[in-house]
C-alpha cells in the first residue's frame, strides 16, 4: 500500500506502516543506530502528515511483526476487545490525539477504551503529541494496583527503594535500607538489583528483607530482582516472594534474549498468585521495559525503539502487575543521547503504559557516557510527577553503587512529595506516622539518627 | 549585615551514621538542608560525575605509552568512528577498524595479539594496558606476541577486525570500562579465540574491574594467562571455557549491558 503526504509542495512517500512510524518518531540516537528514523526534519513532519490520517482500524489490519512468528503480535490481537474500540473505531490517528486531549476523555472513559487500544495504535498517537499533551492525558489517568499498599491513587507518589550493594552484603543492603525508609521511601517495593544470579544468595536477601518487614508490621512489598525462572526456584524452595521480577521487551525474539516467553510469565503468575501474600491484593507481578531494548538483542524487526517498546506494554498487562517501569537512561547514548532524548522518551513510556492500562513507573536514570546529568533528572522527575507517575525509583545519594548509573536520591523523591504536594501510598504513609517518621503537624519527614527511631535495631 | 547563624542540624551527620557507613560505599546518611542534600554532598557528587565525564571524554595519550615500550613496538590504529561524539552514538563504526589503519599491522604467525583500546575510559587503559602487557609477556615463555596495537574510538569487538589482519590466533583487548561514580579508571579484559568480524560476544571470556581498588594487574595477569593456556588448549572461548575456569568470577561476556533487572 504505502502512505503520502504533501508537504510544502512536495510528496512524501513511505513504503509501509513501520517506516511511516519510524520516520515520524521525534529523533533520538537509537533509530539512527539501527538505520530507521527521519533523514530530514520536514521528512518527519511529512510523516507526521501522513500518521494523522492513518484510520485507527488499520492498525488492526497490519501486524508490524508478523501474527504467524511472534507471540506478542498474536497476544496483542486476540487479546483485542472490539467493544471497548467501538467509541474510537472511526478516529484517524490525529483525531485520536485530539479526542485524548479533549474535556470528554476523563478518567473513566479512557479507562474504558483502554483493551480497545494496541500498543501500536498508542506509540502512533504519541508520534504527534508534543510533551505537554502526553503528560496532560497521563495524568487524567489512574491505574491502580493493590499488593500490600496502594498504588497508584490521585494524589499520591509511590518509591521504590534500591538498596543495591556490589557483594549483595546483607548488612550494607539493610542500612541503605534504613536510609531510605526515613526518607520514607519503599512504598512500591524495596526491591535489590542482585550483584549474582545466585539462587541461595537471592533467598539469603529476600529472607532477610521479608524479617525486616515483618518485624515493623511495614505495609510494602519486596523483591529480589533476579530471573523468572529463579524466582520460579525460590518460590519452590519455600522463599519469602511477594512480587515476581522480570525484564520484557516487545517481541517474541527479544523476549527470548531475556530467557523469557509468555509460558513462563504465566507460570511464574500463577505460581506467586498462589502463595496468597498479598493483604489488600494480589497483584504479583513486577515488569521493568526501556526503549532500545530489542534492537540491542537484534529483535526489532524494523520497527523504531519506540514503537516495539509499547509492545512490552502488552506483555506486562497481560499479567495485572503491581508496578511497571521503564529504566529510561539506563540503556546508553547509543539509543538515547542526552537529556532531552532520555525525557522525551520517558514522558512516550509513560503515557503510552498508562494509556494501555499498565501501571508505570520510571527509573529517571543515565549512564556517565550520555550527555546527562542530574539537572535533567530534575526536569525529567518534576514533568513525571505532574504527569501522574505512579512510583520513581531512588537510590542513596542517587548513586547506585552496584550498577554504575545515576537515578534521582531519596533527597530528590522526597522534595518533588514537597513540591507537587504528593504523598505515599496511604497504608504506609499511616505507618510512617505511626513509627514517628513523619510529622504530621509540619507535614514534613523528621530528621532522625538511626538510634532515635525502632528502626535503627534492624542493622544487629 | 545579618549575623544570624543557621540553625544547627538535629543530626550532625558524621556521628550516629559512621558505623554503618563502614557497611557499604553507598551514600546514606548524608544528612539534609529542609529536603534537599547538603552543599558538601552535591558538591562531592559533581566531583565524581566530572571525573567519570572526563574519564569517557579524556583522549589515549599514545606518546607516553609508547613511552613505556620498547622503540617502535606499538601500532596505532582507529576505528571508523571519527571522533568521541559519533563513537558515543555508533558502537557499530567502532567495531570495525578504519579503512588506512588495517595497512599498518603487520602480518605474523602469531598466537596473540594485544590491543590496548580506549573504550569509555581512556585513563584506565592509559595506567593499566601497558603494564597488563608487561605482565603477560613474562607468563607466555615461548608464545609469539605480536607487538602491542593501540586502538583509539574502540569497541571491544574491534578486537576481532585486528587479529585478522595481524593473523594472530586469539585476541585479548584490554578495554576502558564505563566510568561509575566511584571508579573511573576501571578496565576490562577480553579474550576471543579465533575471532573473526561478526564474531558473537558469547565466544569471549572477560576479566573486569581491573584498577588500583579492584583486581591488581598481577592478579589480572595470572587470571588471564590461565584462560589463554586453556584456551590454547582446548580451542576455544566463552561459555565452554567458562565453565572450566576455578575462579566463580570468571564470566563469559554475553551479558547484556541493557538488562538492569537480572544481569
Amino acid at each position: 500500500m504505502g502512505f503520502h503526504a504533501t508537504f510544502c509542495g512536495e510528496t512524501y512517500s513511505f513504503p509501509d506502516l513501520a517506516t511511516l512510524l519510524a520516520v515520524a518518531s521525534p529523533p533520538r540516537s537509537g533509530d539512527v543506530l539501527a538505520g530507521l528514523g527521519a533523514t530530514s526534519d520536514v521528512q518527519r513532519i511529512a510523516a507526521r502528515h501522513a500518521l494523522a490520517d492513518v484510520p485507527l482500524e488499520t492498525f488492526l489490519h497490519t501486524a508490524l511483526v508478523p501474527y504467524e512468528e511472534d507471540e506478542v503480535t498474536r497476544l496483542i490481537i486476540d487479546s483485542h476487545d472490539r467493544a471497548a474500540f467501538a467509541p474510537i473505531a472511526h478516529m484517524t490517528v490525529g483525531d485520536f490525539r485530539d479526542w485524548l486531549l479533549s474535556h470528554a476523555a476523563d478518567g473513566p472513559t479512557l479507562a474504558a477504551v483502554a483493551p480497545g487500544i494496541t500498543p501500536e495504535m498508542a506509540a502512533a498517537v504519541s508520534k504527534i503529541m508534543r510533551n505537554q499533551d502526553l503528560m496532560s492525558v497521563s495524568a487524567r489517568i489512574r491505574v491502580i494496583t493493590r499488593f500490600r499498599n496502594t498504588i497508584g491513587l490521585a494524589g499520591c507518589l509511590a518509591s521504590r527503594l534500591q538498596p543495591n550493594h556490589p557483594t549483595d552484603d546483607l548488612k550494607g543492603i539493610a542500612a541503605s535500607t534504613l536510609d531510605g525508609l526515613l526518607y520514607g521511601m519503599g512504598d512500591a517495593v524495596i526491591g535489590i538489583n542482585p550483584a549474582t544470579d545466585n539462587v541461595a544468595t537471592g533467598m539469603a536477601l529476600l529472607d532477610m528483607l521479608d524479617h525486616a518487614r515483618r518485624r515493623y508490621e511495614i505495609p510494602t512489598q519486596t523483591c529480589v530482582l533476579t530471573h523468572v525462572t529463579n524466582t520460579i526456584e525460590m518460590m519452590n524452595r519455600g522463599a519469602a516472594v511477594d512480587l515476581v521480577f522480570q525484564s520484557i521487551a516487545g517481541t517474541q525474539k527479544a523476549n527470548e534474549g531475556f530467557g523469557v516467553s509468555l509460558a513462563i510469565l504465566k507460570e511464574a503468575h500463577e505460581a506467586a498468585r498462589g502463595l496468597h501474600r498479598g493483604t489488600i491484593g494480589n497483584n504479583v507481578m513486577y515488569f521493568e521495559t526501556g526503549q532500545g531494548a530489542a534492537l540491542s538483542a537484534g529483535a526489532h524487526h524494523g520497527l523504531d525503539q519506540q514503537t516495539v517498546e509499547t509492545r512490552a506494554y502488552a506483555v506486562a498487562r497481560a499479567f495485572e502487575p503491581l508496578l511497571v517501569n521503564t529504566v529510561v537512561g539506563f540503556i546508553g547514548p547509543e539509543y538515547l543521547y542526552d537529556g532531552k532524548q532520555i525525557t522525551r522518551a520517558a514522558l512516550e513510556d509513560h503515557f503510552c503504559a498508562k494509556l494501555l492500562g499498565v501501571p508505570m513507573g520510571c527509573d529517571a536514570c543515565y549512564t556517565n557516557h550520555a550527555e546527562a546529568d542530574q539537572d535533567d533528572m530534575d526536569n525529567l522527575m518534576v514533568l513525571l510527577g505532574v504527569a501522574g507517575i505512579s512510583f520513581l525509583i531512588g537510590v542513596p545519594g542517587a548513586d547506585d553503587i552496584m550498577l554504575n548509573y545515576q537515578s534521582l536520591s531519596f533527597h530528590d523523591i522526597m522534595t518533588l512529595r514537597r513540591m507537587l504536594r504528593l504523598e505515599p501510598a496511604p497504608e504506609f504513609a499511616a505507618w510512617l506516622e505511626r513509627m514517628g517518621l513523619y510529622d504530621v503537624k509540619s507535614g514534613q519527614m523528621r530528621e532522625l539518627a538511626p538510634g532515635q527511631t525502632r528502626l535503627g535495631q534492624m542493622i544487629a | 549585615m545579618d549575623t544570624k547563624k543557621p540553625t544547627p542540624s538535629p543530626m550532625p551527620p558524621d556521628d550516629a551514621w559512621s558505623e554503618l557507613r563502614h557497611l557499604t560505599r553507598a551514600r546514606i546518611g548524608i544528612g539534609r538542608s529542609g529536603t534537599a542534600q547538603r552543599t558538601r554532598d552535591v558538591l562531592a557528587f559533581q566531583g565524581a560525575h566530572a571525573l567519570a565525564r572526563d574519564a569517557v571524554h579524556t583522549a589515549l595519550d599514545i606518546a607516553a605509552m609508547r613511552a613505556q615500550l620498547p622503540a617502535g613496538e606499538a601500532v596505532v590504529v582507529t576505528s571508523r568512528a571519527p571522533d568521541r561524539p559519533t563513537y558515543l552514538r555508533r558502537p557499530d563504526l567502532g567495531r570495525r577498524l578504519d579503512e588506512g589503519s588495517s595497512t599498518h599491522l603487520r602480518r605474523g604467525a602469531w598466537d596473540v595479539v594485544f590491543v590496548a583500546g580506549d573504550g569509555l575510559s581512556a585513563v584506565a587503559v592509559q595506567n593499566g594496558a601497558v603494564p597488563l602487557f608487561h605482565a603477560m609477556r613474562d607468563r607466555l615463555a615461548g608464545w609469539a606476541v605480536a607487538p602491542l596495537v593501540i586502538a583509539t574510538q574502540a569497541r571491544v569487538a574491534l578486537g576481532d577486525e585486528i587479529a585478522v589482519a595481524t593473523g594472530a590466533r586469539m585476541v585479548v583487548m584490554m578495554i576502558g570500562e564505563r566510568p561509575g561514580l566511584s571508579v573511573a579508571d576501571s578496565m576490562g579484559v577480553y579474550l576471543t579465540y579465533a575471532p573473526y568480524v561478526g564474531c558473537p560476544d558469547s565466544a569471549r571470556n572477560c576479566l573486569s574491574n581491573i584498577h588500583p581498588h579492584g583486581l591488581s594487574i598481577p592478579q589480572a595477569a595470572d587470571r588471564l594467562a590461565w584462560l589463554m593456556h586453556e584456551a590454547r588448549r582446548l580451542s576455544l572461548t566463552g561459555v565452554g571455557l567458562k565453565d572450566a575456569a576455578p575462579q566463580a568470577h570468571l564470566h563469559h561476556s554475553g551479558t547484556s549491558s541493557i538488562e538492569k533487572g537480572s544481569r
